[in-house]
């Protein structure tokens, strides 16, 4: 599903994000990535939907060999790849509905078929009544349902996450945390990068922990393991 | 690609012209400025051409004949020119022919010359015409050593010049016609570029849900195209009024001269069709060129 061998990137500043990785992550599985701030967590989950390409080392993604993908073919990657974001990434002057709808429209579904699998996130995340509102008069925790929403609704093999509950209060945290535990219930792999200690040792889940560029530990049912 | 595909394609082009305001209006005005300016290089060039054109077809020899020489001998002086390769026309022109052009082509000055009438001083001629305008130099030079020519003139030097004048022209106009169109895609593709800083996090947003490059060039394909086609509205007004004067109002006064411009329709029309698929090109390829640099996520 998800398979990183020897893994190196050094940036064009110089700087070295990851320092020899492997990772080996089965469909429908649950991964917190943990770690210090620059420790390498963010590279680690863009090189997966390949918005970076490593210096060095092998990935394969859904039996697509990433060293072997042609610039053309990213896209195809992509739809296969949600992506939710801790500042969510909507765009502002669409509704709720067009703000989903747009992941359809681009890869060129029908839009009868639109209109349905739009009004099904919607129900999943909880947000049928609100289809016709824009970004900016919903809650943040709304707009991070939204893009949940986004993420899934071309039926992506794979959930990324980066931070989605750093902008968002502990109450409106665990919310968002049942939809993605929805969304993973129904056989999708999440990846999640996270600083909530909160979380990753309530719901336990396996925890890869970067540090340094290199990871530490990857434990399944682990703890975040640093103090918050 | 499917029909729906291309639909919003369409209507997106359509609404970026609305949605970037003053930037639309920027760009085309950059595309009219430009525009009638190559019309008016364009339509000067062409009519140059056509002038050289013109003159190198009208250049023709003429064979001043020996005044010593009888009718017999002159009739046979034409025979042997027919038989000349590449001559295309020989005809008789008598000296009072010759006079009387003369006179006429003088205008006011060409009185004096009427006082000759009764004492012409020239001579019979032969107007010859060569069948290919640029061998008439050869034809001129072979003719010169038939027996019985007395002197071969064909205005040598005022056609090269005018060749090397129209040569000139030529490089020059279309020089400054290339300029022109880089000038105008550069201004264009900055002002989209600027519309396009804005909507950069949309076509990132694009890119991370599967977009191919395809499917987020298209809306701004139509949209530099609309910007093309609406920045060469004014220039084919301005170019078929301006036109139309110059051919009705100015070709009679130099009607006398050899000088002749290219008749209106269909040299205008045309030129318009030049001038809109130039606009259209300066337009898409400015969008297009802009676009290029967000498109690397």
């Amino acid at each position: 599903m998800i398979f990183m061998k020897d893994i190196y990137k050094t940036y064009a500043n110089g700087v070295t994000a990851l320092n020899g990785i492997d990772a080996d992550i089965k469909q429908g599985e649950f991964v917190y990535i943990v770690g210090p701030s620059g420790a390498g967590k963010s590279t680690f989950i863009k090189l997966i939907y390949r918005e970076v390409k490593p210096t060095k080392g092998t990935i394969v993604i859904n039996d697509m060999n990433l060293e072997k993908l042609k610039e053309r073919n990213i896209p195809m990657l992509r739809r296969n790849i949600g992506v939710v974001y801790q500042d969510f990434k909507l765009l502002p002057k669409l509704s709720v509905y067009e703000n989903i709808a747009f992941a359809l429209e681009v890869i060129e579904e029908s839009p009868k078929n639109i209109r349905k699998r739009v009004m099904e996130v919607l129900d999943l995340v909880g947000l049928k009544n609100k289809a016709r509102f824009i970004p900016d008069e919903l809650s943040g925790g709304e707009q991070q349902r939204v893009s949940i929403a986004r993420a899934i609704v071309n039926h992506p093999k794979i959930v990324i996450a980066d931070e989605p509950t750093g902008n968002l209060d502990p109450d409106t945290s665990w919310e968002i945390m049942k939809t993605f535990e929805e969304v993973n219930a129904s056989g999708t792999t999440i990846i999640m990068a996270t600083h909530s200690k909160e979380i990753v040792n309530t719901i336990k889940k396996r925890v890869i922990a970067i540090e340094g560029g290199l990871i530490i530990r990857d434990e399944h049912r682990g703890d975040y393991g640093y103090e918050a | 690609m499917k029909l729906r595909t291309m639909n919003r394609h369409m209507r997106e082009g359509f609404k970026n012209i609305f949605r970037n305001g003053w930037m639309t209006v920027a760009s085309i005005g950059a595309v009219t400025t430009t525009l009638i300016l190559v019309a008016a290089f364009l339509a000067l060039v062409l009519n140059l051409n056509q002038i050289a054109v013109n003159v190198e077809e009208d250049v023709q020899i003429s064979t001043l004949i020996d005044a010593t020489l009888g009718e017999e001998e002159i009739t046979a002086l034409g025979e042997e020119i027919e038989q000349l390769g590449g001559v295309e026309s020989v005809v008789f022109s008598s000296r009072d022919e010759q006079l009387n052009q003369l006179v006429q082509s003088m205008g006011e000055e060409g009185q004096a010359w009427q006082l000759f009438e009764q004492d012409n001083p020239l001579t019979h001629a032969y107007i010859v015409t060569a069948a290919e305008p640029d061998q008439t130099a050869g034809l001129a030079s072979q003719i010169a050593e038939l027996q019985g020519v007395q002197q071969v003139n064909y205005g040598q030097q005022v056609v090269e010049q005018l060749f090397q004048f129209n040569q000139y022209a030529r490089i020059i106009g279309l020089a400054l016609i290339i300029g022109l169109v880089f000038t105008a895609i550069f201004l264009i593709s900055n002002t989209i570029k600027i519309t396009i800083m804005a909507r950069s996090r949309e076509i990132g947003i694009m890119k991370l849900v599967g977009a191919t490059n395809g499917f987020i060039r298209w809306p701004f394909f139509v949209e530099g195209l609309l910007l093309g086609v609406l920045g060469s509205i004014i220039p084919i007004a301005a170019l078929l009024t301006g036109y139309y004067y110059l051919d009705t109002a100015v070709s009679e006064q130099i009607s006398y001269t050899f000088i002749e411009l290219l008749p209106f329709s269909p040299f205008a029309w045309l030129l318009s069709l030049l001038i809109l698929a130039i606009g259209a090109f300066i337009g898409v390829w400015g969008s297009v060129m802009s676009v290029r640099k967000f498109l690397k996520v």
